[in-house]
């Protein structure tokens, strides 16, 4: 890599090489019988060049190839955007946990053994479900190093269990599932399986719902599928630079209800998106977005930040290998003091929405989401009494995180990237078969 | 003979030493360049070369699956995937036979867009970004385009040696526009098998794209419920491959008891007007190839015939265990991944009625146009729509924001009551499932008309 620095620089005024390998095992059932077991390796070296003042960028995954690869780079600097930004010199990054050596001596049988419990404890309450699972552990391991000094080096450990059930019934299918992810080697399965059997319990009996205005609670998972999105674009500096966030002239102003507060932070020590610095080699911090309904704070990378006249907030992230681009690490919502029980005892005649098909389908930077409700639950005189089907609910995020009755008190990580608790709002509207 | 035939050749013979059930293996090789736009200036550009290849393993029913972009030490890694899937098996291997296949298929280095200068596609995306900034009251505007020419080597444990090549061209515009906290946004989405002259001359459709997402800004919403629509070729085209086209994948099925019921051949789904059809032999599309990730030569199959379930879409595995032949249907995005049973060109066959005699008797209803995506649970899916207009006494009328739709399998495709002639492709979109995505797929139909279709709204 030191190679590939060395005859950059000679063409170019600043170089900076990324270079990214892992080794990642998967372990799949399916139809409720083990089926897959593989191994996958990768890697893959990037190139970032400033030559002229304007970026060059490039990618491999063969190691030994650099002349080719700095050609790339330089073909492309001559319309490359111009660089506005200076890589960073050797820095001293915080100490962030991320890596745990246990993970990768888990073994196979460990990594089977929990995959059939997982099967095992959904199938002894619902035998004829029809069940997939996987069990994965990965290493990665992260090099950065630029023509200022710079220099990065880190390795990860991501170990993983899911579950996905398919119980079908005539033409009524239902699907349940949880998953869970750790820089630990996981090693109890109760934590997802308690999830997908009181799915099952809640979604036993049938529901309907009319088409109207109706109080809904977002359970965490549903928070996820419906209203993450959005904001995970609004908060974008990019997007804010460019003038389509909705929220992007409003830092410091009162933009949603007073009990929302949401962070986005990749310090937690032991969480997969967790990280000591970003793909540019910017340390890592917890970045405050909504303090008390306020908008506090954008996510930035280097470029985008210098062209915004602001810091990097460490958020720099090569997703599929491409130049480094502000994305969230991880977006936490602040829990509130309602339970989830307080918040169903309190609705007359409403819904309870686990799962969302479709919201991302929408106008996302408009904050316009419509989705049919995948799992959802109907809550009458403040018991949840069955699933319904066929629904279709559709609002818009900056209406509805402005009059948030209230927000729970149970957090949960869900999908690795996002930790919420369930939120619990007064008229979404419904269409319904 | 290039390095990676060499490594496929000594690979054939060591694929013959393992007492595997079944062994393949893949090797590929890849360029692809991108150059995107925010706004006014252009946001990334660059280029990226790719080797990599993977071994793939059955013993007693399981699969071991080995992926590595290094090319040294394949014995080893051979060796690693029979191991894994001599751990994982306890039944009996089932792979429908085919015959072994030797073809090496001429490459068309003349279809290859990645060699296209940058600087050439680079003006054109400016063109495209000038119109669109030339349109009054727009915030600001996003371009991807990505193209990519990737060899391939497959090779089995049958004898099977087959080198084939594949070009992709992708294109995707977003123009958004703003008023008073108030953001709308309007996409215009191309692809093409590695032809660039297709994503060319585009001048126009990007100029009302812009337009269009100006007008959003003024449209209201729909009032969400049951209502009569008619869907333009583009959006019928995501309608077949999401309503339908995922449920006839086998793969889903085939060990499932409770679905094979459902699926049980000969079940109706919908009119004696409705065929859909998945069909890997038309030339040229995003979705065409020879022979599949397995080496089984491309099909074109009938999913569903005058309203009737007549075919799914198979792997070796699905096809043998479900005992029908195999369709040719299975797909790895790349080397990172086996293949697993996909879809290719996805269709609604026309029928005799115009647009006009389409909406013509509709008092109140809905035209929906283009597309920003759709997903299925196989049972329940949603598909959203770029354009829409209200429908008054069988004429077009206002213009609405964006909508999504949903339906049911089992209801949504028997009320499809009106089938046009005038069957257009549709190559702009990439399929996902699990994680292999995007998957250059086309859809396609003429306009089509279903009834008590559930809109979602204010």
């Amino acid at each position: 890599m030191e190679q590939i620095l060395a005859q950059a620089k000679r063409v170019a005024e600043e170089a900076e090489v990324f270079i990214v390998s892992s080794e990642e095992t998967p372990v799949q059932f399916e139809a409720n019988r083990l089926k897959h077991i593989q191994s996958k390796q990768s890697s893959c070296v990037a190139l970032r060049i400033i030559r002229d003042g304007k970026t060059g960028y490039a990618t491999t995954t063969e190691l030994g190839d650099s002349q080719n690869l700095v050609n790339a780079a330089v073909e492309t600097a001559q319309f490359g955007t111009i660089a506005k930004f200076e890589l960073p010199s050797l820095t001293r990054y915080p100490e962030i946990e991320v890596f745990d050596p246990e993970v990768e001596s888990v073994s196979i049988e460990e990594m089977v053994k929990l995959g059939q419990e997982l099967i095992a404890t959904v199938r002894g309450h619902t035998p004829d479900i029809v069940c997939e699972a996987g069990v994965s552990k990965e290493i990665i391991s992260v090099h950065i190093i630029n023509s200022r000094g710079g220099q990065a080096n880190y390795r990860q450990s991501v170990f993983g269990l899911g579950i996905e059930g398919h119980l079908i019934r005539d033409t009524d299918m239902l699907f349940v599932g949880e998953s869970e992810s750790s820089c630990h080697p996981l090693t109890e399965t109760k934590a997802v399986t308690e999830v997908v059997l009181q799915q099952l319990e809640l979604a036993k009996n049938r529901a309907s719902v009319s088409s109207k205005p109706l109080p809904v609670i977002f359970t965490p998972r549903g928070v996820a599928s419906a209203l993450i999105l959005p904001l995970m674009a609004a908060f974008n500096g990019k997007i804010v630079l460019e003038g389509a966030s909705p929220i992007g002239n409003r830092l410091g102003q009162p933009v949603f209800d007073e009990k929302l507060w949401l962070w986005d932070d990749s310090t937690i020590a032991y969480r997969p998106e967790s990280r000591p610095c970003d793909d540019e080699g910017i340390p890592s911090q917890r970045t405050p977005l909504i303090e008390q309904g306020r908008v506090t704070n954008f996510l930035y990378d280097l470029q985008t930040a210098a062209l915004a006249h602001t810091r990097s907030t460490g958020n720099g992230t090569r997703s599929g290998g491409g130049l480094p681009t502000p994305s969230p690490s991880a977006f936490i919502i602040k829990p509130g003091d309602t339970t989830f029980d307080e918040m169903v005892n309190d609705i007359k005649e409403g819904l309870v929405i686990e799962q969302l098909m479709g919201a991302e389908q929408g106008n996302i930077l408009g904050g316009d989401f419509s989705g049919n409700v995948l799992l959802g639950y109907k809550v009458e005189n403040g018991k949840i009494i069955g699933r319904v089907k066929n629904t279709i609910v559709s609002g818009n995020i900056y209406q509805l995180l402005k009059q948030i009755i209230a927000i729970g008190s149970e957090t949960k990580w869900v999908g690795g990237f996002i930790q919420t608790p369930p939120l619990y709002y007064p008229n979404l509207s419904v269409a319904a078969k | 003979m290039t390095n990676t035939q060499a490594i496929a050749h000594q690979l054939a013979e060591v694929l013959t030493r393992y007492s595997a059930d079944y062994l393949e293996a893949r090797l590929e090789e890849s360029q692809s360049s991108y150059i995107t736009y925010r706004g006014r200036e252009l946001d990334s550009i660059g280029r990226v070369s790719a080797i990599g290849g993977n071994v793939r393993a059955m013993v007693k029913g399981a699969w071991g699956f080995v992926s590595f972009n290094n090319l040294n030490e394949l014995p080893g890694r051979v060796e690693l995937a029979v191991k894994q899937a001599q751990f994982a098996g306890s039944e009996e291997s089932q792979l429908a036979p085919v015959e072994p296949v030797v073809d090496i298929l001429s490459t068309e280095p003349d279809k290859n867009p990645v060699v296209i200068p940058l600087a050439e596609k680079k003006q054109l995306l400016d063109e495209y970004n000038d119109i669109i900034w030339r349109t009054p009251k727009l915030q600001t505007s996003m371009i991807g385009y990505g193209d990519s020419y990737k060899k391939v080597i497959f090779l089995n444990s049958l004898g099977s040696y087959i080198e084939q090549d594949r070009a992709d061209v992708i294109l995707r515009l977003t123009a958004v526009a703003t008023a008073d906290h108030e953001v709308q946004q309007a996409v215009l989405s191309l692809g093409s098998r590695g032809d660039f002259s297709l994503i060319q001359g585009l001048h126009q459709p990007v100029e009302q794209m812009a337009r269009h997402a100006v007008e959003l800004l003024s449209a209201p919403q729909v009032k969400g419920g049951e209502y009569t629509v008619v869907l333009d070729p583009v959006l019928a085209g995501v309608f077949a491959h999401e309503a339908f086209g995922h449920l006839s994948e086998s793969d889903f099925v085939y060990e499932n008891d409770r679905l094979r019921e459902i699926m049980t051949l000969g079940r109706k789904f919908g009119g004696s007007q409705l065929n859909i059809v998945d069909n890997a032999t038309m030339p040229g599309l995003r979705g065409s190839y020879k022979y599949d990730d397995e080496g089984v030569p491309a099909t074109k199959t009938y999913l569903i015939r005058e309203g009737k379930l007549v075919g799914r879409l198979h792997s070796r595995e699905t096809a043998a265990k479900m005992k029908e032949k195999p369709t040719g249907n299975a797909r790895a995005i790349n080397y990172h991944y086996p293949p697993i049973v996909r879809m290719t060109n996805t269709y609604i066959e026309p029928r005799s009625a115009s647009f006009e005699e389409l909406i013509g008797d509709i008092k109140e209803g809905i035209y929906v146009k283009n597309w920003y995506g759709g997903t299925t649970s196989m049972e329940m899916f949603t598909f959203s729509a770029g354009e829409a207009h209200m429908i008054r006494h069988g004429k077009l009328a206002e213009p609405l924001r964006a909508v999504v739709l949903t339906g049911n399998v089992f209801t949504t495709l028997m009320n499809i009551d009106g089938i046009g002639n005038d069957l257009k492709m549709n190559q702009g979109g990439g399929c996902g499932k699990g994680e292999q995505v995007p998957l250059p797929v086309a859809n396609g139909s003429p306009h089509i008309r279903i009834r008590h279709c559930l809109v979602g709204g204010r």
